[in-house]
C-alpha cells in the first residue's frame, strides 16, 4: 500500500516536501474532520518523504546519522544576483600573457646578516632598506644627494603607484559592478561611471558665507535686519569700499601717495635681486650696435651717392611732381 | 580623485561580507510587520510566525501608516526596510473593514518587490492553546518537512503561488548535509476550496518500526489558521527567469569518457596520445632534469628537507 502511494506522491528531497494532488474530501468536510483528515494525509506524506530519506547512504556521526540530500527539485528564486567574477587586474593580464604563474613563498625567511628568520614583509623584514647603516659609494652617484633620502624616496614613490594602480584595478570592477563587497566608493567622490554629477557636500563655512551674504544684500547693509536667536554678528558689518580723502595732507591723507608707492615699490623691486638683467644688457648691446653701424654708414654716405639717393629720392620727386604738376597747369 | 571607503574594523567587514551577494546563498530573512490598525487576531498571528522562524526575522513594532505594497509608491520604504535589515521575505499584517485579517506575504529580488500574495486568516488558533508533550516541541531553527495536500495546488494559480511562498517562508536554508535526528517538524497545508488553504504545524514523532525507516507520527503544535487567498501579484517573468539563474560554476559538468556497469562499476575511457616511435627523445629535454637543476639553483632549504625526511624514516 505504502508502494502505491509513493507513487501517487510527489515528493522533493531536497526540500523535504511531499505534494499529494489527488487527494480529495469525500463530503464538504466540518472543522474538525478537516483538521484530522489533513494530520491523517500529511503522516502519510511525512512517511513517503522519510522512505526515500532513510534510505539513502548515511554516515554515523555523534549526534546522529547524517544523510546527504539531493538538490531541491522546486526552484526557488534567489534573493539576490549573482555575485559578478570580478575583472582580471592589470597585472592578472600581463601574468596570464607571458604565463607567471603563482607559487606559493614562505612567509619567514632567513636573514643572513642577522642569522635570524625574518618576515619576509612587513615590520622587521628581511633585507628591508632602513636597515642598512651604510652604502657604498658608487661611481654614478651625484654629488650631494643624499643616498638614503634617495631610497626612501623611491619607496615612497613605488608605493604611491601601487596604489595609483589599485585604485584603477578597482575602477574597472566597479565598472562591471564587480567591487569586493568591503568596498565602497565614498559618496563625495565622482561617480566611476562619469553620468551623474557627484552631490557636493556644502561645508560650514560656505553656509555661513552665504548666510552672510543673504544678510547683507539689504539697502542698510543688513544693519537693521532682525537677528535670529543664536546668529552671530555678521563678519563684515560694514560696507567694503572705502574712498581716500581728496585732499592731500598728513596722516589718511598721505594714504593714497602711500598705497601709489608701494605699487611702484613692488614694480621696481620685481627683478632688483638679478644684478645681470640679461634682456636689458642684449638690448642696450643691440642699441649701441646700431648706433656704431649707422654711424659707420653717414662716413660712408659721403663717398656713395647711391644708397643716399635711393633714401631721399621718393620725397622730392613727390614735391617736385606736385609742384611740377601746379606749375604745369598755371603754365597752360 | 577616486575615494575609496573600506570598513576599519574586521568586524565591520564581516558584517558587509555577510550581507554581499554570494554564488550559495544562506537562508532568506524575513522581516516581520504592521501597519497602522492591526486586529489582536494579525498581532498574535505575527508574534507566532515570529517565533516559528526566530533565528533568522526580524520583527518591527512600530506601526507602519506608509506600507501599501499592492500600490504603487506604497512599496518605497518595505523596500528601504528590507535593504535595512538586509532582509528577503516579509510578512506585513493589517486589519481594515474592507479586508480585516489581512496578512501580506512577499518576497523581494533585490531588495526589489519580487511577488505578493495577500490572504486573509481565519479560525486562527495559537500555539498556546494546543495541549501536547513539551518534550516533542519542535527545536528552533530545525529543517521542517512540507505536506501540500489536494489538487488546488497544481492547478489553480493563486493555490500554486502561495505554495511556493509557503515553501519558501518557512523552508529556511537549503541544506545539503542533514542530520536525521533532528528532524521534528512538519508544515501541513491542504487546500480546502479553490482560495482557501489549510495550515498547520505539526511536530513530529518518529516511533520503531522494525525497519530502517521509523514510523511517522504527527502532533499538532500550532499555530493554525485558514488563509483565505485575496490578492497576489506574480513575479514579472523577465525578473524571474533572472532569479532563478544559478551559477554556470554550480551546474554539474557532464563527465567525459566514463560510464557505469552493473557488473563491472565505474567504467573509464583512456585516450593515449600516439607513441612515436620513430623518433628519438632528446635526453636534456627531459622533466626530471630540469627540476634538480631547479632545486640545485635554489640550494639550502628544499634539499635540506629532503635529507631529512629519509633520516625519520630509517630511525
Amino acid at each position: 500500500m505504502g508502494d502505491q502511494n509513493i507513487s501517487n506522491f510527489e515528493v522533493d528531497l531536497g526540500n523535504l516536501m511531499a505534494f499529494d494532488p489527488h487527494f480529495q474530501f469525500s463530503s464538504p468536510p466540518s472543522r474538525e474532520e478537516l483538521v484530522r483528515e489533513s494530520i491523517q494525509q500529511g503522516t502519510k506524506l511525512v512517511q513517503a518523504i522519510a522512505d526515500s530519506l532513510f534510505s539513502l547512504t548515511s554516515t554515523e556521526d555523534r549526534d546522529g546519522p547524517i544523510v546527504k540530500l539531493p538538490p531541491p527539485t522546486t526552484r526557488l528564486p534567489r534573493e539576490k544576483p549573482l555575485p559578478k567574477p570580478r575583472p582580471p587586474t592589470k597585472w592578472e593580464e600581463f601574468a596570464k600573457k607571458k604565463g607567471i604563474k603563482n607559487f606559493k613563498k614562505d612567509k619567514q625567511v632567513f636573514d643572513e646578516q642577522t642569522g635570524t628568520w625574518k618576515r619576509r614583509y612587513g615590520y622587521d623584514r628581511v633585507n628591508d632598506d632602513n636597515d642598512v647603516p651604510i652604502i657604498e659609494a658608487k661611481m654614478t652617484d651625484e654629488p650631494g644627494q643624499d643616498p638614503f633620502a634617495k631610497r626612501r624616496a623611491d619607496k615612497k614613490q613605488r608605493v604611491e603607484k601601487q596604489e595609483k594602480n589599485r585604485l584603477h584595478n578597482l575602477k574597472d570592477a566597479a565598472k562591471v559592478g564587480a567591487l569586493p563587497s568591503h568596498v565602497q566608493l565614498a559618496a563625495t567622490s565622482l561617480p566611476i561611471t562619469g553620468t551623474q554629477a557627484a552631490p557636493k557636500k556644502i561645508s560650514k563655512d560656505e553656509l555661513g558665507n552665504v548666510a552672510g551674504m543673504a544678510a547683507t544684500a539689504t539697502a542698510s547693509g543688513g544693519k537693521f535686519d532682525k537677528k535670529l536667536a543664536g546668529e552671530k554678528p555678521l563678519k563684515h558689518d560694514k560696507k567694503y569700499r572705502k574712498f581716500l580723502p581728496v585732499v592731500e595732507g598728513s596722516g589718511m591723507g598721505s594714504l593714497e601717495r602711500q598705497q601709489t608707492d608701494k605699487i611702484l615699490n613692488k614694480l621696481l623691486s620685481a627683478n632688483s635681486h638679478n644684478i645681470l638683467d640679461v634682456g636689458k644688457a642684449v638690448n642696450f648691446y643691440n642699441v649701441k650696435k646700431d648706433k656704431k653701424r649707422k654711424s659707420q654708414g653717414k662716413d660712408q654716405g659721403k663717398t656713395s651717392s647711391t644708397s643716399s639717393k635711393l633714401n631721399t629720392k621718393k620725397s622730392p620727386y613727390k614735391k617736385m611732381s606736385k609742384k611740377g604738376g601746379s606749375s604745369f597747369k598755371k603754365s597752360k | 580623485m577616486l575615494h575609496i571607503k573600506t570598513p576599519k574594523t574586521g568586524r565591520a567587514r564581516r558584517e558587509l561580507k555577510k550581507i554581499a551577494p554570494k554564488l550559495v546563498e544562506t537562508g532568506k530573512k524575513t522581516l516581520i510587520l504592521h501597519g497602522t490598525k492591526t486586529s489582536n487576531v494579525i498581532n498574535n498571528v505575527l508574534t507566532e510566525i515570529y517565533h516559528l522562524k526566530k533565528d533568522n526575522a526580524v520583527k518591527y513594532t512600530k506601526r507602519n501608516d506608509n506600507i501599501r505594497p499592492f500600490e504603487s509608491g506604497g512599496e518605497t520604504s518595505l523596500e528601504f526596510y528590507s535593504l535595512k535589515t538586509d532582509c528577503s521575505l516579509f510578512v506585513f499584517g493589517s486589519h481594515s473593514k474592507k479586508r480585516p485579517d489581512n496578512l501580506v506575504i512577499g518576497r523581494t529580488y533585490d531588495h526589489h518587490i519580487y511577488d505578493l500574495v495577500e490572504v486573509g486568516v481565519e479560525n486562527f488558533k495559537s500555539m498556546l492553546s494546543f495541549s501536547y508533550d513539551k518534550k516533542f516541541a519542535p527545536l528552533i531553527g530545525s529543517k521542517p518537512f512540507f505536506a501540500f495536500i489536494g489538487e488546488g495546488f497544481e492547478n489553480v494559480e493563486e493555490l500554486k503561488h502561495i505554495k511556493e511562498v509557503l515553501l519558501d517562508l518557512f523552508n529556511g536554508q537549503v541544506v545539503t548535509n542533514l542530520n536525521l535526528a533532528g528532524l521534528d517538524r512538519v508544515f501541513v497545508c491542504t487546500a480546502v476550496s479553490s482560495n482557501k488553504v489549510f495550515f498547520t504545524h505539526c511536530a513530529l514523532r518518529m516511533k520503531k518500526s522494525g525497519t530502517i525507516v521509523p514510523r511517522m507520527e504527527l502532533v499538532e503544535v500550532g499555530p493554525s489558521m485558514d488563509l483565505v487567498i485575496r490578492r497576489h501579484r506574480l513575479a514579472d517573468e523577465s525578473l524571474r527567469k533572472q532569479s532563478l539563474k544559478t551559477a554556470p560554476e554550480l551546474k554539474m559538468r557532464k563527465e567525459k569518457n566514463v560510464s557505469r556497469d552493473i557488473i563491472e562499476g565505474k567504467i573509464g575511457k583512456v585516450y593515449i596520445p600516439d607513441q612515436q616511435v620513430g623518433s628519438v627523445p632528446l635526453p636534456n629535454k627531459s622533466k626530471g632534469l630540469k627540476r634538480e637543476r631547479r632545486e640545485a639553483k635554489t640550494k639550502g632549504v628544499g634539499k635540506t628537507h629532503v635529507d631529512k625526511k629519509p633520516k625519520q624514516q630509517d630511525s
